[in-house]
């Protein structure tokens, strides 16, 4: 089988329509949930000043844990999705790698 | 300014021994750098790629560095001394453009391009227009980009040292330029990584410093910033008066990363894209320690030195982490921090130049002029051609805008880069029936409304031109000019067809998705 065709079959193939359609689900998911830490943040300090400004203790207050709570998890995010990818997505991709080039040893 | 500086109690702006024996030092250990990594750059994937040599943690260094620059340590730092919280508001939004990236972007940036985001934006559509489309949206965003940092390194390098600024942009120009013509992509990586490491190590002793004034507990710090100003430093100010603004910037600064050239170009360096993730999980990472770093340094200046001596100097409170420095360490650490800033400046504008010389030399030279054929030794020549005439183009501009207030420059570099490049670049990545047209439209529709609308909001009219009002209200155009970039895309792509570039979108998904082919 030629090459081009074993490339037409794989990217036809069931296999690869849901590595693809995983991999956007779950990119744009946490795209979502990020925009709403972000512009929820926002919203908070804009609208919100006065439930950031609840004390804790003699002159801290909420807002201080919201902001470091944000920046901390833009980067846990980007550690999920790391994981993420390194475990599920990598083993799907070779798996599909593999496929193309095993037809090589196979028909040849 | 020099004046002012006399009479108060700091040794800033008198030439600092230590500081200059640092800054010597650090120029030297890159010089050297540099000249290792000339001998290894001879060809175009080292010029432009450092050969694709540097791994996923090195790169997400490099990345940090680039992005950490020495407006975002004094400014941010200058905005916490002088306004608390709202400082933090600011830097978030910095910050929350990266997990974007890994999120959408890097991982088919990686598979699909060679050297620049051009390459994926014209993977499968019509090369010439394209190409000279994304370079142009490249070229004003890094332009507008080195005006700033230009003018921001005359600026300091005449407050810490007495020098004229016209000295001062001279040499930072001559020396940048220095680096990316002899060391190229593998020189101006190594130096970000060791400024960062240099940035971070210094902010770090800074901030530890700083706490064993309050027994090492930054809530003993924030405690005494709100007894000594109020408790409405540690609370929201007046930054987020107009949610629009708000919303306007914060959609500016996170897609605008995304678009960045110079940003987006270092994934090239990496092997693979799972080097490519790992990188924005790093860079990630330590750019948000560096914003708490910056948080705590702005209070601890807030507290220790007062916001009437930072703004003596600088209404901007710009030299906040400076004095900070010399208050908690003395001259020797003044030094240190003051040679690590003016590294930081040499770091990233090198980068910004590579980025610029690259877009010249591989999106126009090559795939415009000499369509798509490559003659390596022609094309590195006009990679140091262009790497000259852009540093001359820096330092010129430097030169011009002394003594302007170019600070909104970066909030527009980064409005261009949201409209112009990234729309193109997303829709490229996600739409098949994004057409040739439909790209170059979007990419100049979304330039001239990010330009048009700077112009006539208050940031040029109000407090450049000095006008009561503006015509349009909010300070940062994104909220016009990115959906307007995405519409033009979507309207003018419908209206014409391309099936060639509908057909490629399929073929595409191999290499996008798994690596095959990817360079």
């Amino acid at each position: 089988m030629q090459k081009v065709e074993r490339a037409q079959q794989l990217l036809a193939s069931p296999e690869f329509k849901h590595l693809v359609a995983a991999r956007w689900s779950f990119s744009l998911r946490m795209t979502f949930v990020m925009l709403i830490i972000y512009f929820g943040f926002i919203l908070a300090v804009g609208f919100g000043k006065a439930l950031l400004a609840v004390k804790i203790g003699a002159h801290l207050n909420i807002g201080l844990g919201v902001g470091l709570g944000v920046i901390v998890l833009a980067w846990a995010m980007t550690g999920i999705y790391v994981h993420w990818a390194n475990t599920k997505h990598d083993a799907k991709v070779k798996l599909l790698i593999d496929r193309l080039n095993a037809a090589d040893s196979l028909s040849d | 300014m020099l004046i002012i500086l006399q009479q108060l109690p700091t040794s800033l702006g008198s030439p600092n021994l230590v500081s200059i024996a640092m800054f010597f030092a650090f120029v030297a250990v890159t010089m050297y750098i540099t000249y290792w990594a000339a001998k290894k750059t001879k060809t175009t994937s080292e010029f432009y790629a450092a050969g694709r040599s540097i791994t996923g943690f090195q790169n997400g260094l490099a990345l940090a560095g680039d992005y950490m620059s020495a407006a975002s340590f004094l400014g941010i730092a200058g905005m916490v001394a002088m306004k608390g919280y709202d400082g933090l508001i600011y830097s978030i939004g910095f910050l929350v453009g990266w997990p974007l990236i890994m999120f959408l972007i890097a991982e088919p940036l990686r598979n699909l391009g060679k050297y620049t985001f051009a390459d994926v934006v014209a993977f499968r559509l019509r090369q010439r227009p394209v190409r000279i489309a994304s370079s142009i949206g490249t070229l004003f965003t890094i332009t507008f980009y080195l005006i700033a940092q230009m003018v921001g390194a005359g600026g300091l390098i005449q407050t810490l040292f007495g020098l004229p600024y016209s000295a001062a942009v001279i040499i930072v120009g001559a020396v940048m330029i220095g680096y990316v013509l002899f060391g190229g992509m593998l020189a101006t990586t190594w130096v970000q990584i060791i400024k960062a490491v240099l940035l971070l190590g210094g902010a770090t002793v800074l901030v530890v410093l700083t706490l064993s004034h309050f027994s090492f507990s930054p809530t003993q710090l924030f405690n005494a910033a709100a007894a000594k100003y109020s408790d409405a430093v540690l609370q929201p100010g007046s930054f987020v008066k107009n949610p629009w603004d708000a919303v306007s910037l914060g959609l500016a600064l996170m897609l605008g990363t995304a678009g960045l050239p110079h940003i987006l170009m270092r994934f090239y360096t990496v092997p693979d894209a799972k080097a490519a993730r790992q990188s924005v999980f790093v860079a990630t990472g330590f750019i948000g320690y560096f914003y708490i770093l910056t948080f705590i340094i702005g209070f601890g200046a807030m507290v220790l030195v007062g916001q009437e001596s930072i703004a003596a100097l600088d209404k901007g409170g710009n030299m906040a982490a400076l004095l900070l420095a010399e208050t908690v360490g003395g001259s020797a650490f003044l030094g240190f921090i003051a040679a690590v800033a003016f590294a930081t400046i040499l770091a990233v504008v090198a980068g910004l130049t590579l980025s610029g010389a690259t877009a010249i030399s591989h999106d126009l030279y090559v795939n415009v002029i000499k369509r798509g054929v490559s003659d390596e030794k022609g094309e590195v020549k006009v990679a140091k051609a262009a790497t000259i005439s852009l540093g001359v183009m820096a330092i010129v501009l430097g030169l011009v805008f002394q003594g302007q207030n170019v600070a909104f420059m970066v909030g527009l570099a980064f409005a261009i880069a949201a409209s112009a490049n990234l729309p193109s670049l997303l829709l490229s990545i996600l739409w098949k029936n994004l057409t040739t047209q439909g790209a170059v439209a979007s990419i100049v529709v979304g330039t001239i409304l990010a330009i048009g609308f700077i112009v006539i909001s208050p940031t040029i009219m109000v407090d450049v031109l000095g006008y009561p009002e503006a015509i349009f209200p909010l300070k940062n155009p994104a909220i016009v000019s990115i959906p307007g970039s995405f519409l033009t895309a979507w309207v003018v792509s419908l209206l014409g067809r391309e099936p060639e570039a509908r057909e490629r979108f399929e073929q595409e998904k191999l290499r996008s998705y798994l690596g095959v082919g990817a360079e």
